[in-house]
């Protein structure tokens, strides 16, 4: 799946199309002919693992690097060949690069002083940005005085002046702690939709990217591996990387026959009917579609095999249970807290069920 | 209740050393100098009176308080030699701490741009002439510079002379000499603070709208003045007290400070005399060192 993937959000033409881009340093293929459309008014993530070209591809859009090939268009008109202070587009840097001889309002207005902007409107644009960042009464500190949050905040309200046609955020929550993490990400996506800016953000962390993002592009060594909305890539991965990448996942390897069923070193299991072919398949279960009983529960054109408990995962609202089954493989299932106190306890012999169409078959 | 107490017996006994350092071989040869400086000149050994007589008790110590005088004082701030040559100090440093700038900020600049496995070479180019003897490299330039010498054999080759000039014994040889020596000690502070400025700034002035040159005004150079101010501060003061470049380039006309002070000393055997203006000269630096250390508090400051 390295096509563009997903025309999905409205009619509109697309604000930024890559049209088979790579970047090459040296011998290192950081994107390889890259293809891929970001609508107007989107949410756009890009996810992957640390050296997946994520950043490299942010930073050809920002115009601090240049395609080895391709052409990179924003409102249908090449920009490869404008310089970054020419593009209508802005970053937030993942260190936030804050100028630190310069005040909080310095800083936030620094993008105007390049443009011929009354000196009255520019101090009406500062103070907008400082009511939306709750920055208000820090005009005047240095940036060296902030706290991290807040210094987060100016890096925001600093590239969201100029009213960019896109804004980049490279990591921006990565140096805040978990609970102002959580907190910030509600209020970008918040901005996002009061502003009507499209944001493309990049991160490697995946629940990051399923909370703000309407449409995730997920990338692996330079390649685009999936392109969709956090939902399909989530409940419909396309392959075991993405299954694995996103969220946690037991695969069952097997082999499909006639009528829905797969066979599997753990025995035969249901799946969706209508999937031909016998060639090797993967089941990809997620834990939390899956039940766990001390007794075999009755069927019903369900699934239900039988293990014990090898591990458990304490996590205070949800228990996620290690269970190794009859081939000595572990299946993680997990189980909300709703009692108060754990069902089950190590070495307990257990039986976890699904239902036939509650796992996904992966043929890649 | 102990502990905290021990710690800060312990800071304390860290600072003894340089304390010690500095009144051992500031404070105490600085005392004596002020005291010659308001002594008066006698043929004798030493050449100056009064000498404290301990021996004497406190008589000894009323007769030596009132042998003192101002007289070193009163003569420097009067003799318009010893007036023109401060002046002359201070325009020479001034104007080569400019030229010094001009030459070192471009070359810091660069080896800061250029590829992070080159920059130990090209800091250690800098540092390069150090390894010979700095009277040698001055000599040098005496060559270099004489009638006879490799540039007039250059600008004749050019065609761009006609006869040979002279351009040794000059202000302009002065010059020359100050700047070439001193240059590394300008370009190393620069490319300091230039190495260490955060490519990503540079990056977030372009993202906003600003071109190179315009990055370099309103990001770069006011990021870099603390190296600034170090790097002038460093090759102002010595030039100011500079004496053996003036002495060996420069003309007969030419008196810096140091010569000036040189001849009291060697010369007149005046030795109150000239340790009244190593004082007065020692004066006149403590005001940039002072401005500098204010500068630099400030710069603390603000990180904080």
């Amino acid at each position: 799946m390295a096509d563009g993937g997903g025309r999905a959000v409205g009619e509109k033409p697309p604000l930024v199309r890559f049209q088979s881009v790579s970047k090459r340093f040296g011998e290192l293929a950081a994107v390889s002919a890259l293809t891929l459309d970001i609508m107007p008014n989107e949410f756009f993530a890009l996810l992957g693992p640390s050296g997946c070209g994520k950043t490299t591809l942010l930073r050809m859009l920002a115009g601090f690097e240049q395609p080895s090939d391709g052409r990179i268009l924003l409102d249908d008109k090449d920009i490869s060949a404008v310089p970054p202070h020419r593009r209508p587009v802005n970053m937030m840097f993942q260190s936030y690069a804050l100028f630190p001889h310069l005040t909080v309002e310095g800083n936030i207005g620094f993008g105007l002083r390049q443009e011929d902007v009354s000196r009255r409107e520019r101090a009406e644009r500062v103070a907008e940005m400082l009511a939306l960042t709750r920055l208000q009464g820090f005009e005047k500190r240095k940036v060296g005085q902030l706290s991290g949050g807040q210094r987060q905040r100016v890096a925001l309200a600093r590239s969201l002046i100029k009213r960019p046609r896109v804004l980049l955020l490279d990591e921006p929550l990565a140096a805040l702690d978990k609970k102002l993490r959580a907190e910030t990400q509600f209020e970008l996506m918040q901005l996002q939709r009061k502003l009507g800016t499209s944001f493309v953000i990049v991160t490697h962390d995946q629940e990051e990217a399923m909370i703000v993002a309407d449409r995730i592009a997920l990338m692996n060594e330079g390649r685009l591996v999936q392109v969709g909305p956090p939902a399909d890539i989530y409940e419909r991965p396309t392959s075991r990387w993405v299954a694995d990448f996103v969220g946690q996942v037991t695969l069952l390897e097997g082999r499909l026959q006639p009528g829905g069923l797969l066979t599997t070193a753990v025995g035969q299991l249901r799946v969706p009917d209508g999937e031909s072919a016998t060639a090797k398949v993967w089941l990809a279960l997620r834990p939390e579609k899956l039940s766990l009983s001390a007794e075999r529960p009755p069927s019903n054109g369900g699934n239900a095999i039988a293990g014990t408990v090898f591990e458990i995962g304490y996590r205070g609202d949800v228990s996620v249970y290690k269970v190794r089954l009859s081939d000595r493989s572990l299946m993680k299932v997990a189980v909300t807290n709703s009692k108060g106190r754990r069902p089950f306890v190590v070495n307990d012999l257990v039986w976890i069920s699904w239902a036939a169409d509650a796992g996904v078959l992966l043929r890649q | 209740m102990n502990r905290p107490q021990k710690t800060h017996w312990r800071a304390r006994a860290v600072l003894l050393l340089p304390s010690l350092w500095l009144l051992l071989f500031f404070l105490v040869p600085f005392v004596i100098v002020v005291k010659i400086s308001v002594s008066q000149t006698v043929l004798a050994q030493p050449p100056y009176a009064p000498v404290l007589d301990l021996a004497a008790g406190w008589r000894g110590v009323e007769v030596f308080f009132a042998q003192l005088t101002a007289e070193g004082y009163r003569l420097i701030v009067t003799d318009p030699i010893y007036l023109l040559s401060y002046f002359k100090s201070l325009q020479v440093a001034a104007i080569s701490t400019a030229i010094l700038l001009l030459i070192g900020y471009p070359i810091a600049y660069g080896i800061a741009r250029a590829p992070r496995s080159l920059q130990p070479l090209l800091v250690m180019l800098v540092v390069l002439p150090f390894w010979t003897s700095f009277l040698i490299r001055v000599y040098a330039w005496i060559n270099i510079l004489q009638r006879d010498g490799l540039l007039n054999d250059l600008l004749l080759g050019l065609g761009l002379v006609r006869g040979r000039p002279e351009w040794l014994s000059s202000d302009a040889a002065i010059y020359v000499g100050v700047v070439y020596s001193y240059l590394p000690f300008m370009v190393l502070p620069l490319y300091a603070t230039l190495e260490k400025m955060d490519e990503a700034l540079l990056e977030a002035a372009a993202d906003l709208g600003c071109p190179r040159w315009k990055t370099f005004w309103l990001v770069t150079l006011p990021l870099s003045l603390p190296g600034v101010a170090a790097g002038v501060l460093l090759c102002f003061i010595p030039i100011v007290g500079e004496f053996v470049i003036p002495d060996l380039l420069g003309g007969s006309r030419t008196l810096m400070i140091g010569q000036t002070l040189w001849t009291e000393f060697f010369a007149n055997r005046d030795w109150p005399v000239a340790s009244a203006i190593a004082v007065a000269l020692l004066a006149l630096l403590v005001v940039p060192i002072v401005v500098y250390q204010r500068l630099q508090t400030r710069q603390l400051e603000d990180l904080r």
